[in-house]
């Protein structure tokens, strides 16, 4: 009885086997676990064992400057699912979207699961800290600073979910009037896991929360935080459309013969190049589908500044200014320099040929 | 210019432009100035066509010269390697087609991306090994200014940026691709003001000297 009123005290094991998935089941996520996170097939049995034992940790979620997306990724996209049902026996303790309790039973709750679980529970962030003025985004009268400063100080680990919490995302897009910065510029005593995109690849953010039950740690991070199996490869170089871009072969717009082709989509702005993320890999929707796949260019959505790139159809490395029309403006001005220059040429040389003085040998003589 | 995207949009943009501005009202300046001045008129009769022995020699002199290949084969094979790995880099590379016909409008087909990242390492390696002969060798260092040392730096940082940013050694990646640009950009600035404007005047060279030569119906 005890036990089902702490469900703390459940293994992660034992509360699958009660909401009725399967040995198999949970063996079949074990493997699709490691093999996410690039680990070899042996460790499979290592990822049963430590998942099965794992008790349940405490996560407090927190929404700051954010639009909800990240959670609607998560709790709808790969639903039902046995990542959804990890997901689930992670005790959420805290969370906007999907808590039932509302105002000061919310934040008690949350008051709670820190108290409770002291240097423990892993901070989940969505949405960016708003540094103009405190004001600008609140919760139960507390500032999103004062909380995430307040909630992470006795927190294990951060991970910081979305581009707006790991990178500034849209409010941090110029001009940036609330002043918003991302989790990992306030947050600097503690490990912080950027699972950037807008919204994130579920099965990206499980993969986290695997890793961190299955080792107690956070998995390897890229030089932006963000962990490694997942961000390692550009969107480019995992392109199924990459082929084309190698042969040149380039669609023009959106329905033209090359977009039914399949062609590359870099004249129409495709961030690929730029961007790193599991999308070509992992795909989205259950592996239906994925931006490129459906015709679209990637917008570099899980790079910092993705909003300022200039322009979501403009391609990469192309200069933005019209270069035929300045460089006829400019070859014009260099015809009238070189004129000029040439004429002030001609001017000193016909001087000199008019100065000319013909010397003869006897002159030479005098003048030594 | 606060992040690296930041950096990149004001490389292509900006940057770009004034790097255009620059690299075109120089080349023009400078050619103009070479075509303005003329030459004496020759009132001699002439003895031959200039026409033909012009083009003629724009070919012959572009060729290696037997007796230089033997005295310095190094410089000329090496000279060789790398103006032509840099042609390749720089006009074969299908995202700089892409470049290209994007700005301007002007297509041709390209070569597989990793033929010319082969052949980028080969003209990153002669340019150091030009250098280097360059440094050792008595003469060619005594005859070398910091011009020509400058010239080379502007020639293969293009080069050396390029193909890290096609390794993605740089990272971020719009930090490698913004300096990729940039070094464009230099090469652009330096270009008219340095001997490398040679890739244009060495035309008008070649052609005097085999339409003077044909003129007075002579070798050249």
């Amino acid at each position: 009885m005890a036990e089902e009123l702490n469900p703390m005290a459940k293994t992660l094991g034992e509360s699958l086997r009660q909401s009725g998935v399967s040995r198999r089941g949970f063996l079949k996520f074990c493997s699709a676990t490691a093999s996410m996170m690039a680990l070899p097939p042996t460790m499979v049995s290592a990822v049963a064992d430590s998942l099965e034992k794992a008790k349940r940790p405490s996560v407090i979620w927190l929404s700051f400057q954010e639009c909800t997306g990240c959670t609607e990724s998560l709790t709808r996209s790969h639903s039902p699912t046995v990542e959804n049902l990890i997901f689930d026996y992670v005790s959420l303790d805290y969370h906007h979207t999907l808590q039932v309790a509302s105002g000061n039973a919310a934040e008690a709750a949350r008051e709670a699961a820190m108290h409770d679980n002291e240097g423990n529970y892993l901070v989940v962030v969505d949405g960016s800290i708003p540094l103009g003025n405190p004001g600008f985004s609140t919760i139960a009268g507390i500032s999103n600073l004062q909380m995430l400063e307040e909630t992470v100080a006795g927190a294990a680990a951060v991970v910081a979910v979305g581009s707006c919490a790991a990178f500034g995302g849209l409010p941090h897009a110029k001009p940036n009037p609330t002043g918003a910065v991302s989790v990992s510029e306030i947050v600097k005593d503690k490990p912080v896991v950027n699972v950037s995109g807008c919204p994130p690849i579920p099965t990206v953010i499980t993969g986290v929360l695997a890793h961190f039950l299955t080792f107690g740690s956070l998995p390897e991070l890229d030089s932006l935080g963000r962990p490694m199996v997942f961000f390692g490869k550009s969107i480019h170089d995992r392109c199924y459309r990459r082929p084309f871009y190698d042969k040149g072969l380039f669609a023009e717009t959106f329905d033209d013969e090359g977009a039914r082709k399949g062609w590359c989509l870099f004249r129409l702005g495709c961030k690929g190049p730029m961007t790193y993320n599991a999308c070509a890999t992992t795909k989205w929707n259950q592996g239906a589908s994925w931006p490129v796949e459906a015709g679209h260019g990637c917008l570099g959505c899980s790079e910092p500044d993705f909003w300022d790139t200039g322009g979501f159809y403009n391609a990469l490395s192309i200069p933005d200014s019209d270069v035929i029309r300045n460089a006829a403006y400019v070859a014009g001005a260099g015809v009238a320099l070189g004129a000029a220059a040439g004429a002030l040429n001609r001017r000193k040389q016909s001087k000199a040929a008019s100065e000319h003085e013909t010397v003869t040998i006897d002159d030479l003589d005098k003048r030594s | 210019m606060s992040t690296p995207v930041d950096f990149l949009l004001w490389v292509r943009g900006p940057g770009f432009d004034i790097a255009l501005v620059v690299f075109l009202i120089g080349v023009v300046i400078r050619l103009l100035e070479v075509l303005i001045l003329g030459r004496k008129p020759d009132f001699a009769e002439p003895r031959g066509a200039e026409l033909g022995a012009g083009l003629r020699t724009l070919v012959t002199r572009t060729l290696p010269e037997q007796g230089s290949f033997r005295r310095s084969p190094f410089t000329v094979v090496g000279g060789y390697i790398w103006h032509i790995g840099f042609f390749i880099s720089l006009f074969l590379f299908i995202p700089h087609i892409e470049l290209i016909n994007a700005t301007i409008g002007l297509s041709w087909p390209g070569i597989a991306s990793n033929l010319v990242d082969a052949v980028a390492a080969v003209t990153i390696v002669t340019l150091v090994a030009m250098l280097f002969s360059r440094m050792s060798h008595p003469v060619k260092r005594y005859l070398s200014g910091p011009e020509d040392y400058l010239t080379w730096v502007v020639t293969i940082l293009p080069m050396i940026t390029g193909y890290l940013a096609y390794h993605r050694m740089i990272d971020p990646y719009p930090l490698a691709l913004g300096l990729h640009i940039l070094s464009v950009e230099i090469l652009m600035v330096v270009f008219p003001f340095t001997k490398l404007m040679h890739a244009f005047t060495f035309f008008i060279a070649r052609w005097y000297n085999g339409a003077m030569a044909g003129r007075r119906g002579v070798q050249s």
